[in-house]
């Protein structure tokens, strides 16, 4: 005896989510099987689709000559709509394999998902969201919490670090939008977090200690705001800032000309709109959080309204245990018909914990593992492989050309995955359908470079959402009638 | 560090039925050495690049150099090496969430792990507020074995810096060797349970040893599960109840279906109705349920640093058990802090022999019926009603225990098979006690804080009873919200099992 379900997803970050809700909701019995915690807790929360769709054009075109290619303009500027971006992409890339409707899908079930707690669908057009790295990065969906402190809006903005908190160099962040020139004034100021003088406390005691009001701190964190702002023309940039000589500070005489303030992300884990609303009214300003680098109170936040969308569409969740192996019955036929009925089928996927093997016979599989930094994907010295189901992953013959010379070059690796055709299914190195009721989704699909591109979380979705369609329907054919399941049994 | 030999055979890890034949990268069983003297070399078969790279063969006469020189004993290196330092761990953690002087798993694991490399660096007095909660183990994305660290450090710290004279000692020792005490108390029950419900002992309890006085002491059970097992007439009985009951099913009545038990200290003294329910659960599957002898699983002892007193613990039960796994039967716990240790403790900090061929063939009671029959069809099937059970909504909370073995979804799914009721999760929220941790004086304010937020859901929750799989997540339950707390296996008794209760009284 085994767990049974229709739909098995490997892998519990945003694709694989994706994936079980899209199955969930085309009728599917589903279960989520992860190695360990979500790695949305790494993730800043942001929700790219699409930033930059040929990030390396310029720099190739520059390869004749001046080697001026980084900050003098001549790489590409960030695309307004990625949608309409979608074509110019290579053919091999998931986008244009999945189709511009699945992303809206994908999104569709994003937004259902997430409701209030996140902005961004009220338009295809790409947000730009200032970063804790002082980097303006477009962004097609961002928390509720991140909203009111887009760069297109031209708010007076002060953002706030706290002392012995290296995460956040609020002064340095500061200096850097000044520098990429958004379209506000921006100053950076450190206080101290209220009952924690040397900053040693960890980022979701202070959520903790703000969720909770404990000692007043919200209040007391705004005084502190508030008193920070002594000398306005250090903190919003004098004129040796800039080159262009735009000496911004002298707009900003206090703290009342203040209309918007950016803190660290760390305003609430549990009650993050109350914590938000208390310290706008104490400081009479809007309130953002600066998307932080991991760990990531927005990332946690997302993650558990993920998982609560889960539990809603009845999807099961076993984690801490890695599938480690699996089984395969042959496929239909072997010569002729080539199709996916011709492939051989995934019958048990066996997780692993210590050596105690626990068997799941679900009728599709999901692959959503992550790439080469979650693990999806794998390298030894001679050869880059999928662990789960050994899928064919090409790369070239020589691992030194794996990677390009250029540190923020085009590099080969960014680009290894399993290949998938336009049903999300993972294909065998003569483009057939490897397993009959296998798809991939999100970083284990390769063919596009997440990190230059900008397009990972927007991947994740598509795929996601096209691997879980797909499953469910192979799910569905393979027991005509939910009556008749049993009795197959 | 090590006073055993160093047996840690190769065939041992890889090989048995169910031992892992993918071995693929994230097989953890290759990757992280044995504190006790099994070095990274031995495991190198796993293919863990950190170890070497043994495991590559490129046909371009590359060949790593060995850097560092064997590990002699806890060689923690490649765990340490791995953490790149992204803290989520400390995000996870439930304590680093509420206690401001604590500084997280992060520190307590590689940090200090690299700080106590140079001879004249102490173990940090803040390892004492880890809880052993094992959450940072599987809030990783480097797979660093956090837990391991922790435990050895803690160990270490007990060793070398705790004054041996102190009363914290001896607390910490009382309470981490709590089945020692409990089988005085088991002695007389009653008596026991008059005393130390006695609010003078209390009292003196706290003021002299630091336990705190704010919580009921666990009453001793009148008749322990083992004098029950054994007046209803040991192995043969239940080897006949199964046997009947294979009969019953239609299943081949000679078929050889046993388990070995992990009652562990707290079913047998406290909750024998857990165990109980344990062994008519599986006789009426058809299972010959076993309990060999047995000591505490450890689990209080890693938590106060007593590795020791765990090896001792360890080296029993691994002994007896190891015995009937090499025969042919499986180990079932109902307790998942127990299944935990065997499972995954054991392996990690001791080189007993026969340790990982247990922890391959150790299971959580119903995961092993989970796995091998069809239970979620007959709990399906089973006409039980709600006057079976006495109950129809259970607030449900999940060990953390439980979550790092993969089950903390499992009792919700299963009982939302049976008709007539049902069970809510109360989230993901540690319950704050962590066994020993919650009843120290210095440490019951904390461990409140971290429950706070399963209180708060379980009094949200549309139920009447809780239920969970700890005996000490139990204990927090019902002080923080005066519920009674149910263990699931007694809910499948109730819906699977008819008049199991009778037939033993009767014989």
């Amino acid at each position: 005896m085994a767990i049974r379900d229709d739909v098995l997803v490997v892998g519990g970050g945003l694709a694989g989510m994706t994936a079980a809700l899209a199955a969930a909701r085309e009728g599917a019995s589903v279960r989520v099987v992860t190695d360990s915690e979500s790695t949305l807790q790494q993730a800043s929360g942001l929700v790219d689709v699409l930033g930059y769709p040929n990030p390396h054009d310029a720099r190739d075109g520059d390869r004749d000559g001046d080697g001026g290619d980084a900050g003098d303009g001549s790489s590409a500027p960030p695309v307004a709509n990625p949608f309409d971006a979608i074509d110019s992409l290579p053919e091999d890339h998931p986008y244009q394999l999945v189709g511009v409707d699945a992303l809206r899908g994908g999104l569709a079930i994003f937004d259902d998902a997430t409701g209030d707690l996140y902005r961004g669908g009220h338009t295809e057009r790409n947000a730009l969201v200032p970063t804790v790295g002082g980097t303006v990065k477009p962004t097609a969906r961002y928390p509720a919490s991140v909203a009111p402190g887009l760069a297109s809006d031209d708010r007076t903005t002060l953002l706030v670090g706290f002392d012995g908190d290296t995460d956040v160099d609020a002064p340095n962040v500061a200096a850097h939008l000044r520098a990429v020139g958004v379209p506000f004034d921006v100053g950076g100021v450190t206080v101290e977090f209220p009952g924690d003088p040397d900053g040693t406390d960890q980022q979701t005691r202070l959520a903790h200690a703000l969720d909770t009001d404990e000692d007043g701190v919200r209040r007391r964190l705004a005084e502190r705001v508030k008193r920070s702002l002594k000398r306005a023309d250090d903190v919003f940039g004098d004129a040796s800032d800039t080159d262009e000589g735009a000496a911004t500070g002298s707009a900003v005489a206090g703290f009342g000309d203040v209309e918007r303030v950016g803190l660290p992300a760390v305003l609430g884990r549990d009650r993050p709109r109350q914590v938000r609303d208390a310290l706008a009214e104490h400081l009479d300003a809007a309130v953002f959080e600066l998307p932080p680098a991991p760990p990531s109170l927005p990332g946690v936040r997302l993650r558990y309204r993920l998982r609560d969308a889960l539990r809603d569409a009845g999807v099961a969740v076993t984690t801490g245990n890695p599938v480690v192996d699996h089984d395969v019955e042959p496929g239909a036929g072997d010569g002729g018909d080539a199709g996916k009925n011709a492939a051989p089928r995934i019958t048990t996927i066996y997780a692993d914990r210590n050596g105690t093997r626990t068997p799941y016979e679900p009728e599709a599989v999901v692959l959503a593992t992550g790439g080469l930094v979650g693990g999806g994907i794998d390298s030894e010295r001679d050869a880059v492989y999928e662990p789960v189901f050994d899928c064919p992953v090409s790369h070239p013959e020589d691992r030194y050309d794996w990677s390009d010379a250029d540190a923020f070059g085009s590099h080969a690796f960014a680009r290894f995955g399993v290949r998938i055709d336009a049903d999300g299914r993972v294909l065998d190195a003569d483009g057939d359908p490897l397993y009959a009721n296998l798809t991939a989704a999100g970083g284990v699909v390769g063919g596009y470079d997440a990190a230059a591109e900008k397009s990972a979380s927007g991947v994740s979705l598509a795929t996601g959402y096209v691997a879980g369609r797909t499953a469910s329907a192979d799910a569905s054919s393979s027991h005509p009638t939910p009556t008749d399941v049993t009795a197959d049994r | 560090m090590t006073d055993e030999p160093q047996p840690h055979d190769d065939q041992d890890v890889q090989g048995g039925d169910h031992a892992c034949s993918g071995c693929g990268p994230t097989d953890a069983a290759g990757d992280t050495a044995k504190t006790d003297g099994g070095t990274a070399v031995d495991d190198a078969g796993g293919g863990a690049a950190t170890d070497g790279g043994t495991a590559v063969d490129s046909g371009d006469g590359f060949e790593p150099i060995q850097v560092f020189p064997e590990a002699e004993d806890a060689d923690l290196r490649p765990g340490s090496d791995d953490c790149y330092k992204c803290s989520t761990c400390d995000t996870t953690c439930p304590v680093a969430e509420v206690d401001e002087d604590f500084p997280g798993p992060k520190f307590q694991g590689p940090e200090q792990w690299r700080l106590k490399r140079s001879d004249d660096q102490d173990i940090d007095d803040s390892i004492s507020k880890c809880s052993n909660c094992m959450r940072c183990d599987s809030a990783c994305p480097s797979d660093v074995p956090l837990s391991q660290m922790h435990n050895t450090a803690r160990a270490q710290y007990v060793d070398e810096q705790m004054d041996k004279t102190s009363l914290k000692y001896w607390r910490n020792r009382l309470l981490a060797n709590y089945g020692t005490m409990a089988r005085l108390g088991s002695t007389f029950p009653r008596l026991t349970n008059a005393v130390m419900g006695n609010s003078l002992v209390q009292q003196v309890n706290e003021k002299l040893l630091g336990i705190t006085a704010e919580r009921e002491f666990p009453e001793f059970a009148t008749e322990t599960f083992r004098s029950w097992y054994a007046k209803r007439g040991g192995e043969a009985t239940s080897v006949e109840n199964a046997r009947r009951a294979r009969q019953r099913r239609d299943e081949d009545v000679d078929a050889d279906k046993r388990v070995a038990y992990f009652h562990g200290d707290y079913a047998n003294h406290n909750t024998p109705e857990v165990a109980k329910a344990l062994v008519h659960v599986f006789e009426s599957f058809g299972y010959a349920v076993l309990v060999p002898e047995q000591r505490c699983s450890g689990t209080p002892m890693f938590a106060n640093g007593m590795l020791e007193d765990a090896r001792r613990a360890a080296k029993v039960n691994v002994g007896s058990f190891s015995e009937l796994v090499e025969d042919g039967v499986d180990v079932v716990c109902s307790c998942t802090s127990c299944s935990m240790a065997l499972r995954q403790e054991y392996p990690e900090l001791f080189s007993i022999p026969g340790t990982a061929k247990v922890a391959a063939n150790t299971y959580d009671a119903v995961e092993y019926l989970r796995i091998n029959e069809d239970l979620d069809g007959e709990l399906a099937a089973a006409e039980t009603t709600t006057d079976d059970l006495g109950v129809d909504s259970f607030a449900y909370h999940a060990p953390c225990h439980a979550r790092n073995q993969g089950l903390d979804g499992q009792t919700v799914e299963l009982l939302s098979q049976l008709d007539d009721v049902d069970a809510e999760d109360v989230g993901d929220s540690c319950s704050g006690i962590s066994g020993t941790y919650g009843w120290k004086t210095e440490h019951y304010e904390t461990s409140m804080k971290i429950g706070d937020e399963m209180f708060e859901h379980m009094e949200d929750a549309d139920a009447t009873t809780g239920m969970t799989e700890c005996p000490t997540c139990a204990m927090q339950m019902e002080h923080g919200t005066g519920y009674e707390i149910e263990h699931p296996l007694q809910v499948l008794e109730a819906a699977l099992v008819d008049g199991a209760t009778t037939e033993d009284e009767a014989a």
